[in-house]
């Protein structure tokens, strides 16, 4: 089999992030896949603490820490910059947490994505605001403990549904994908680097801090994820051609994947139903979309 | 050339002739023109620039300051809602010590509603890390664009040039557009030192504490000290080449003056006139332009007022809980140095009209009363 993961190393090792994060990984394929001319934008975020303080650096590639709500713009601005200097083949990546894109963030995401500028927008999801301690995101899923909502008032209401949003835009290109698929996200950010006009990428990013599991586990809940349907691995061409790129034969129980979370130790068996049930739901309408 | 020209289009033509390379704006009355009539020169191919239609004016300035790390001179404009929107940016522009230029209307800060004169809205971000000019005309619009670049690339501060509503955004004058080969040579390219550059990958504003912080904040402000001498060399060169001279602060008749007023934008103008019909009364009174206000002139305002015998100062802006923001400034840098009377006056906030004949009336207020008043509002009506 071709190996699709590259092989050489951008980040470095001697960065900030906890064992087992998810959201290090995120970033380790991205740089393999942009390469050096590459520059990248980041918000307010884990992300902004990882990559070091002042003076270090473990990305070797120009990155321009940036407010929280401005990591899209702050890229359009990077691109627009570079193309009237004649430097248009430098990828301009922003690369924020989940509380950076659904939440503060979404109006500059929707700005960038309309006028279709030409950048790759990566959110890694670790579905809370980690850098401030782990407080509730609008990409919490229903059921989930948070610092800002306590076991009881967990969050109530579903995760909002990101890829949709940027697909209703018809941007050319749109994907889900998980750190514990590493050929699949390689590849979708391959397209995506190769692909001009605006790009969004949510990858799945667990983090053993904020879901309270053992960090062994990050690869092994990334695989879950998916293979439960809970976030289903897929790319949207253009907004209206869907096409799954992981497919599940046989998903599995939702238990599966929430058993080794403390976020959810709380749930009784009617709110694991409830949730099974929504997942189901979910799984099912988008399925119709696949081509 | 001469041109007839509303102040919005001196500073659209400023920018243009400053060959800015990247403009990211969002609309707001009554900057609209500013950025329509740029809109038409980067479609009509007469400036070689990319233009960035951005969703907010918080954008219009992260996209600037993107542009600008990467080192393309960058431009915006805006005016009150629009500026205050930026806020948080307005910080991280100057922090990350990068030479954009923006144009502010002064316009009034809601609610109510208004869209007319009122400085509150730029004087509220003093403390940002901008260069702050305030212009009288439309040639001054105009001349400090290409002045703002000029000073901003060499002490790597960012400039905003703020004017009144209406008063001058929408009033049409005569301006001279200097030739662009003079300009060129005015104001070369824009070539940092340190930039986002894919063969030299740096990390731009990384997690920075007490060890960096605090220098970082020691050096912003040597820039600006050193930018009071650079402003003033660099509006030197600027009159070689145009015949126009800008400073710091601009004195009208006040040599032999007993008292000085002490104003800035369209009123400065206004100001003149009643100081030459006061003169022609036989009343000794000058008038002191703060054209500059970050950094502060001090040394520059001493030279002018030190053996006056008072001081009044009409603020169209107010820090509610105290007074007009020019005053206290004032007041400040004459502590310590010299003990003269400071008279403050707050005048024509949303656009009122400030005449000729009020500024007289506190003129002769300010002449007739000693003790100096904390503060005075010229013609409220309640
Ligand atoms: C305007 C603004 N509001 C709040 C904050 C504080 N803040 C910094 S990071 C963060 C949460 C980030 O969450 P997310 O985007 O999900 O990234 P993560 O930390 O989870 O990686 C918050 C609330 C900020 N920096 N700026
Ligand atoms: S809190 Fe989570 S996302 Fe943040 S560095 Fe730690 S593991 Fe990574
Ligand atoms: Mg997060």
């Amino acid at each position: 089999m071709r190996l699709t993961i590259p092989e050489h190393e951008i980040m470095t090792p001697g960065h900030l992030a906890c064992q087992g994060c998810g959201g290090s990984l995120a970033m380790r394929y991205a740089l393999k896949v942009f390469g050096k001319d590459t520059m990248l934008s980041i918000p307010a975020c884990c992300w902004a603490v990882i990559d070091g303080p002042f003076p270090y650096t473990a990305v070797n590639v120009p990155l321009f820490h940036t407010a929280f709500e401005t990591a899209a713009i702050m890229a359009s601005g990077i691109k627009a910059g570079l193309m009237v200097q004649g430097k248009d083949t430098t990828n301009v990546v922003a690369f924020a947490g989940d509380g950076g894109t659904f939440d503060i963030g979404i109006q500059a995401i929707s700005g960038a994505a309309e006028r279709n500028d030409d950048v790759t927008y990566i959110v890694y999801d670790n579905e809370a605001y980690m850098n401030t301690g782990i407080q509730r995101s609008s990409a919490t899923p229903h059921g989930a403990w948070t610092t800002t909502t306590p076991v009881k008032h967990y969050k109530k209401g579903p995760k909002k549904n990101m890829a949709e949003i940027m697909a209703a835009h018809r941007i050319p290109y749109t994907a889900t994908a998980s750190v514990g698929y590493p050929e699949d996200f390689c590849k979708k950010l391959e397209k995506a680097k190769n692909t001009k006009g605006f790009k969004f990428i949510h990858v799945l990013a667990p983090c053993p801090t904020g879901w309270k599991y053992d960090p062994r586990y990050t690869i092994k809940l990334a695989k879950l994820a998916v293979q439960t349907n809970y976030f289903p691995l897929y790319e949207i061409i253009d907004g209206i051609h869907y096409k799954q790129t992981i497919k599940v034969k046989e998903r599995k129980p939702l238990k599966e994947y929430l058993k080794y979370q403390g976020r959810f130790k709380h749930l009784l068996e009617d709110e694991v139903q409830f949730l099974q049930d929504f997942i189901d739901e979910n799984y099912g309408l988008l399925s119709m979309k696949f081509e | 050339m001469k041109k007839t020209m509303m102040g919005n289009y001196a500073a659209s033509w400023g920018a243009q002739l400053a060959r800015v390379q990247v403009i990211a704006a969002y609309p707001i009355t009554p900057q609209t023109l500013i950025v329509e009539k740029l809109s038409d020169i980067v479609a009509d191919g007469e400036l070689d620039a990319k233009f960035i239609k951005v969703e907010s004016e918080h954008s219009a300035m992260a996209a600037c300051i993107g542009a600008s790390a990467t080192g393309a001179r960058a431009y915006t404009a805006t005016s009150a809602q629009g500026l205050a929107l930026m806020h948080e940016m307005l910080h991280w522009a100057g922090l990350a010590r990068l030479p954009i230029v923006m144009t502010n209307v002064n316009r009034a800060m809601a609610p109510g509603w208004s869209i007319w004169a009122d400085q509150n809205d730029s004087l509220s971000q003093r403390d940002t890390g901008w260069m702050q000019i305030y212009a009288s005309s439309a040639q001054e619009i105009l001349d400090s664009t290409l002045i703002g670049y000029k000073v901003s690339e060499k002490v790597l501060l960012p400039t905003l040039i703020s004017f009144d509503a209406f008063f001058l955004s929408h009033t049409m004058e005569v301006v001279d557009m200097p030739e662009i080969e003079l300009i060129d040579k005015y104001l070369p390219p824009y070539k940092p030192d340190y930039k986002m550059d894919v063969n030299d990958p740096r990390s731009f504003g990384a997690l920075t504490d007490e060890q960096y912080y605090y220098e970082f904040r020691y050096k912003m402000q040597k820039a600006m000290d050193e930018a009071v001498d650079i402003i003033k060399e660099a509006g030197k060169e600027y009159e070689k080449i145009t015949g126009r001279a800008y400073g710091l602060v601009h004195p009208y008749r006040c040599e032999d003056a007993d008292m000085i007023l002490v104003t800035s934008g369209t009123i400065a103008d206004t100001t003149n006139v009643a100081v030459d019909e006061l003169r022609a009364e036989g009343k000794k009174v000058g008038n002191l332009r703060i054209r500059v206000i970050r950094p502060y002139p001090k040394k520059e305002i001493l030279e002018v007022v030190k053996g006056v015998k008072k001081l009044a100062v009409i603020d169209r802006n107010i820090s509610p809980g105290y007074s007009g923001i020019f005053s206290q400034e004032l007041k400040s840098a004459l502590y310590n140095e010299v003990d003269i009377p400071v008279r403050s006056y707050i005048a024509g906030l949303g656009g009122r009209d400030v005449k000729i004949e009020d500024i007289k009336d506190m003129a002769n207020d300010a002449l007739k009363n000693d003790a100096p008043n904390d503060l005075i509002w010229k013609g409220v009506k309640i």
